[in-house]
């Protein structure tokens, strides 16, 4: 893991083809500018994780044709 | 083909009905083959996995229960299913039925793409802050029942 300071208006390069830039530094908030190719896949990452933990929700259980019967006969 | 489901019934599915995800599911990223048919509860369909036989999901055309669902998509992310022809898309939405008897939900934000040609699919995250990933289908199924 690299680990590194940067202050507004630098910038951090990845790779050939994908820039960081810090626009704006407020409290504990940052504002980043994210340019990279548009095939390169950008999320933020709580985004990324609600996908992969609702998919895991997702996934049937031994009771779900029961609950959904249940449900759907209300 | 024969697809022993989740619930260990056998259900016969035409070839034209399976479906590679090459990249996986997220979370799931090492099963790849499904069968898709029609489920108990029309319109739901069950996304039986053919790897692991305790892997099914639920899924819902989005645009059944949701009038003004759209995904924009960047067709070079469209390109590793081969996807070209928007008419050859087929979209679908997870659906979680929660073991609690909570509400039924669709994930709208990370829908599922089928190439109907080749039937590759892939999961997509859409940027679009208006979809989420639990969107409550089960008032929009009842209005449809009545209507139909």
């Amino acid at each position: 893991m690299l680990i590194l300071a940067r202050k507004t208006d630098q910038k951090i390069r990845i790779g050939d083809n994908i820039t960081l830039t810090i626009i704006e530094i407020h409290g504990d908030e940052v504002k980043i500018g994210v340019e990279a190719p548009k095939n390169v896949k950008v999320f933020r990452q709580e985004v990324f994780d609600a996908i992969q933990k609702e998919n895991k929700a997702a996934a049937a259980g031994s009771n779900t044709l029961n609950t959904l019967s249940q449900l759907l006969k209300k | 083909m024969d697809v022993k489901t989740k619930f260990n019934t056998v259900v016969t599915v035409d070839e034209d009905h399976l479906i590679t995800i090459p990249e996986g599911l997220f979370g799931f990223e090492d099963y790849k083959r499904f069968a898709l048919f029609d489920s108990e509860y029309q319109p739901l369909l069950w996304l039986q996995c053919l790897d692991n036989q305790n892997l099914a999901f639920l899924t819902i055309d989005p645009f059944l229960i949701c009038s003004d669902y759209e995904l924009d998509i960047d067709d070079k992310n469209l390109s590793a299913i081969g996807l070209k022809d928007p008419a050859d898309v087929y979209v679908m939405a997870i659906v979680t039925v929660p073991a609690d008897g909570g509400a039924v939900t669709a994930n709208l934000q990370g829908p599922l793409i089928v190439n109907k040609k080749n039937r590759q699919c892939m999961q997509a995250i859409l940027a679009d802050d208006r979809w989420n990933t639990k969107y409550n289908i089960l008032a929009a199924l009842k209005k449809r029942e009545e209507s139909c």
